[in-house]
């Protein structure tokens, strides 16, 4: 491939431009400053970054916990005890209770603090900026109160584990009336208090977030970044941020009426309930009334972890196809529509809740809908592959690993989409293998294709590529190891958030099944360390990277290799074409950045 | 013992950092960058993803080989059939899908793995694909909506059959119990306020409809052949009736009575002379044996199929399908809410 594009004549024009305030001044920053409250985006993304990774540990070694649980019930793990202590791990076999603590707190932190917040914060707060050729973002104190909300949030969330009753424990839908009495289990004491909190403090941070996302990408864009060339990870972004803005606020009311019922005795969720041997006053309330707030969220929430996800990857499967994407309005198009259509699809976690069947069908239309749109993009990343010159980043092997576990998971959805299919697969293990495969693995595998793309960005050096490799095998095989057996379970009727299989005679056989599944999530875990090795010692002692190392034409790799304030040391960067111009005919290169004119009678956007 | 542990992972540190010093100086003496990709990247990456993908495809193979014999039996009940064939259908076109797009995915991966003097073709978009591969799922899914809803409607309407069976299906942190209506036909309405003591479903004492209802634990029996409309009530949190062998499920939710209608169609007896059921039948009891446990027949259950506390695991009912003659005898042994609370 051709030789790394450098710096653009624009650059030099310096001190002409004085469109940001800050970008030339060189005082030196106090510590606290630079890397604690610091308001630089680069700095505030790398923030949610480790955070994230942290956070992923965490809840990665939960599912271990109790997949060993699942797998070997009632047998003793030293490992066990060692980490839950006699309380709830006595002599090393897991406590039901905290088994629902567990699983709870794994699909939050999963979730909310690794996909939403890590995923999001991370890439958008690092790519936007430097994308569409701004400064930073448009607010920077808003950017970095919303990293501490998040981490005020995720250290709630974390501490929640150590108080007596333990955490949260209802799963991460938190549903009423099991979440809102004390009575009900240990874990709607104290713990889900904490649970609420924290989630009323990761939505202020994620709506701080994506306020200020909307609004950069809306008004900082630099001359030349019309819409029609804004790269497709900024149009995830921004319409990520958008679902975000309109549908979070919907579950703090949620969280904020759940709340109210909790503390201050009113019966919104709550109605005719006898518990603790006594009968409530609550009348009138609903819980369904929960879950319609619940999921009004909760489904765009499954893309707003995702689209970000299927952004990271349009880029970085464009680039080393070295090929533009194919259909590139299309993306946008199916985006849009994906985004639009998952604020009218809620109602499909709700067929059997005794929800009006006719509300029902409507959900089912609506639903099925969605899957045009979600089946557009996945042909149109294949065809992207088709005639390509493929190069083997390891962002490229997990971009590839998203394609297929979005087609995996995503055409179990359609099934689930169907209510009459739903009767008897809801809430067993299919829906955890559907969830899984097309939210849990593609939303990862486009957050581990961001870091080794972005990583030579955030950390001015280079992953070693050789684990990269070693730690994308491990984890891809291992992922489906996981998930796609557990399909089989639900096959057979297994319900989620079962403590054991072993009361029903009827699952008595599906014990290898469960053996395999624990045994690749063990191995899956132990890759993680690959990753987490590579990823630390590289941001210390990784090669050092030069400015474009991907031969790549977005704007982020027109900055020098320097985290300096103002991200460009003169003007900023003029853009004359979109972001794909690969292996175009005509060209010198197999790539032509965005900052280089059109030549006379030469297209944009595709055309030549 | 611990200090042998410590040293070892001592000793690992040491011996870690060294390798890495070693390879940190290698570095420096080769020309090209260890992260840069080269053709031998490109070429053992490209075939690994068409590797990985006949594994796949073989996993896929083996898995359903494997395991397919150990999905529920097909369907005990009338839109059961319906339900399976339904289910059937879709999961063939899905599958489809699946094989057919990962093959496209992992072979473009192989075929176009780069090359140091290839160049990748400038190809931005083709409106004309774009709008087929718009249109065949969306009549796909067309066809998938047209069933589906045919089927939801006939399962969620409301029970017709004048002979039909009520029973309701009171769920409680961690237990069931069923309730039918007695002689009379009629379930006596309930308040929940007056839960306690002998009155543990909360029937409403002045509803004099009640009096002979009559309850039942851990197994309940129904007669094959018969709608039976089951309605759902909860005392505390949300629970849900989920009984798989019928493909039928409903939530059971504080304040609200949900419903669920069905016919069973074979008696627990069929079941168990069933070939494919005695086959599951024998390998639930292989392991059984294994781990030292009674041999089981098969019996219908209903289960708990939303997260309740601490006991949601087991939180069971026995269902014995039978003939009308033994389902009018088991029902004659039962004795009216009214005898049992003046005993
Ligand atoms: C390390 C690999 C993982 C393993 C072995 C694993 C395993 C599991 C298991 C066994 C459950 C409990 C299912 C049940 O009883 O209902 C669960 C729940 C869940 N997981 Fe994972 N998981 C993994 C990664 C992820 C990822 C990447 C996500 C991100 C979306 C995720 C999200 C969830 C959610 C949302 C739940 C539901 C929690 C609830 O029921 O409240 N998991 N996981
Ligand atoms: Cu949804
Ligand atoms: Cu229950």
């Amino acid at each position: 491939m051709g030789s790394t594009h450098t710096t653009t004549a624009l650059e030099h024009e310096h001190a002409t431009h004085h469109d940001h305030s800050h970008h030339d001044d060189h005082h030196e920053e106090s510590f606290v400053s630079k890397y604690i409250f610091s308001m630089d985006h680069k700095m505030i993304s790398r923030q949610f970054l480790i955070t994230a990774v942290i956070m992923a540990v965490v809840a990665m070694t939960m599912s271990i916990i109790f997949r060993l649980q699942l797998a070997w019930p009632g047998e003793k793990f030293a490992f066990i005890n060692a980490i839950l202590g006699d309380k709830w791990g006595k002599d090393g076999i897991l406590d039901p209770n905290m088994y629902l603590a567990l699983v709870t707190i794994h699909g939050t932190i999963m979730v909310f603090m690794v996909l939403t917040g890590g995923l999001s914060g991370t890439f958008s707060n690092l790519l936007i900026p430097y994308q569409i050729g701004a400064r930073d973002m448009a607010s920077g104190f808003m950017n970095m109160l919303s990293y501490w909300f998040f981490f005020v949030s995720s250290a709630i969330m974390l501490g929640s584990c150590f108080i007596e009753d333990g955490p949260a424990s209802p799963g991460w839908t938190i549903y009423p009336p099991l979440s809102a009495l004390p009575e009900a289990m240990p874990g709607s004491k104290l713990g889900m208090t904490l649970w609420l909190t924290s989630m009323a403090l990761f939505i202020v941070s994620s709506l701080l977030g994506g306020l200020n996302y909307i609004i950069t990408i809306v008004n900082l864009r630099t001359k030349g970044m019309s819409m029609t060339r804004l790269p497709l990870t900024c149009w995830a972004f921004l319409i990520t941020a958008i679902l975000g803005v309109l549908s979070f606020p919907v579950l703090f009311s949620c969280a904020l009426l759940l709340i109210f019922d909790r503390s201050f005795g009113t019966s919104f969720y709550l109605s005719d309930i006898y518990i603790g041997g006594r009968p409530l006053d609550n009348v009138g309330g609903s819980p369904i009334l929960f879950e319609h707030l619940f999921w009004f969220l909760g489904h765009p929430e499954v893309y707003i972890v995702l689209l970000p996800a299927l952004g990271i990857t349009s880029e970085i499967i464009s680039t080393n196809s070295r090929k533009p994407i194919f259909g590139y309005r299309a993306m946008i198009g199916s985006m849009l529509a994906i985004g639009f259509l998952s604020f009218i699809v809620w109602g499909h976690h709700m067929y059997m809740t005794g929800m009006n069947p006719f509300l029902g069908s409507v959900f089912v239309f609506t639903t099925l809908l969605i899957a045009i749109p979600s089946a557009v993009k996945a042909f149109n990343y294949i065809t992207t592959l088709w005639k390509g010159n493929i190069q083997y980043t390891p962002a490229m092997l997990f971009s590839i690993g998203l394609v297929s576990s979005f087609i995996t998971g995503g055409v179990t959805g359609i099934i689930l989409a169907d209510s009459t299919l739903d009767i008897n697969v809801h809430d067993t293990y299919f829906v955890v293998a559907h969830f899984h495969i097309v939210m849990g693995l593609s939303a990862i595998f486009g957050m581990f294709a961001g870091v080794y793309h972005w990583f030579p960005k955030m950390f001015l050096r280079m992953m070693n590529k050789k684990l990269g490799y070693l730690h994308f095998w491990i984890t891809f095989i291992s992922a489906y190891g996981v998930f796609f057996p557990q399909h089989f379970l639900g096959l057979a009727g297994v319900p989620r958030r079962y403590y054991t299989n072993s009361n029903f005679p009827m699952f008595d056989n599906l014990v290898d099944i469960n053996i395999i599944v624990t045994v690749a999530a063990i191995i899956g875990a132990l890759g993680q360390v690959i990753f987490l090795f590579n990823f630390f010692y590289s941001m210390f002692r990784g090669e050092k990277a030069p400015q474009n190392p991907w031969n790549s034409n977005t704007l982020e790799w027109t900055t020098p290799m320097a985290n300096i304030h103002g991200n460009w040391p003169g003007a900023l960067p003029v853009v004359h074409r979109w972001a794909y111009d690969y292996s175009k005919p005509g060209q010198e290169h197999d790539f032509v950045p965005q900052t280089v004119p059109l030549a006379e009678g030469e297209h944009d956007g595709g055309e030549h | 013992m611990k200090l042998l542990v410590l040293l070892a992972i001592i000793l690992l540190i040491i011996a870690g950092h060294q390798l890495l010093r070693i390879i940190e100086l290698s570095r420096g003496l080769k020309k090209t960058k260890e992260w840069q990709i080269n053709d031998t990247d490109n070429d053992m990456m490209g075939k690994a993803m068409l590797a990985f993908m006949i594994l796949f495809f073989l996993f896929f193979f083996w898995q359903i080989n494997r395991w397919i014999d150990r999905s529920l039996p097909a369907a005990s009940s009338e839109h059961g059939v319906k339900y399976d064939a339904l289910w059937d259908a879709n999961m063939y076109l899905i599958s489809f899908v699946f094989l057919v797009t990962n093959f496209f995915l992992f072979y473009f991966a192989f075929k176009y793995r780069g090359h140091k003097n290839a160049k990748a073709v400038f190809y931005s978009h083709n409106n004309k694909l774009e709008m087929l591969w718009t249109v065949i799922p969306a009549s796909a899914l067309a066809f998938i909506i047209i069933f589906g809803l045919k089927y939801w409607n006939e399962i969620m309407s409301a029970p017709t059959d004048v002979n039909k069976v009520t029973v309701e299906l009171y769920a409680k942190q961690f237990d069931w119990t069923a309730r039918f209506p007695g002689k009379d036909g009629k379930l006596g309405s309930t308040d929940f306020r007056q839960i306690g003591g002998t009155n543990s479903v909360g029937l409403d004492t002045a509803d004099a409809s009640g009096y002979d209802d009559i309850l039942v634990k851990n197994e309940f029996h129904l007669p094959v052949g018969r709608e039976v409309e089951m309605l759902m009530r909860s005392r505390d949190v949300i629970h849900s009736a989920y009984m798989p062998h019928f493909r039928a499920q409903m939530n059971c939710v504080p304040g609200m009575v949900t419903a669920f209608k069905f016919k069973p169609t074979k008696t627990t007896a069929e079941m168990r002379q069933d070939p494919y059921v005695k086959q599951l039948m024998a390998g639930i009891n292989k392991q059984r044996e294994k781990e030292g446990k009674e041999p089981v027949e098969f019996d219908y259950v209903l289960l708990c199929n939303k997260i309740c506390g601490a006991s949601h695991y087991n939180m069971q009912m026995t269902i014995i399908v039978e003939s009308e003659q033994d389902y009018n005898k088991w029902m004659a042994k039962q004795r009216a809410l009214k005898t049992l609370a003046s005993n």
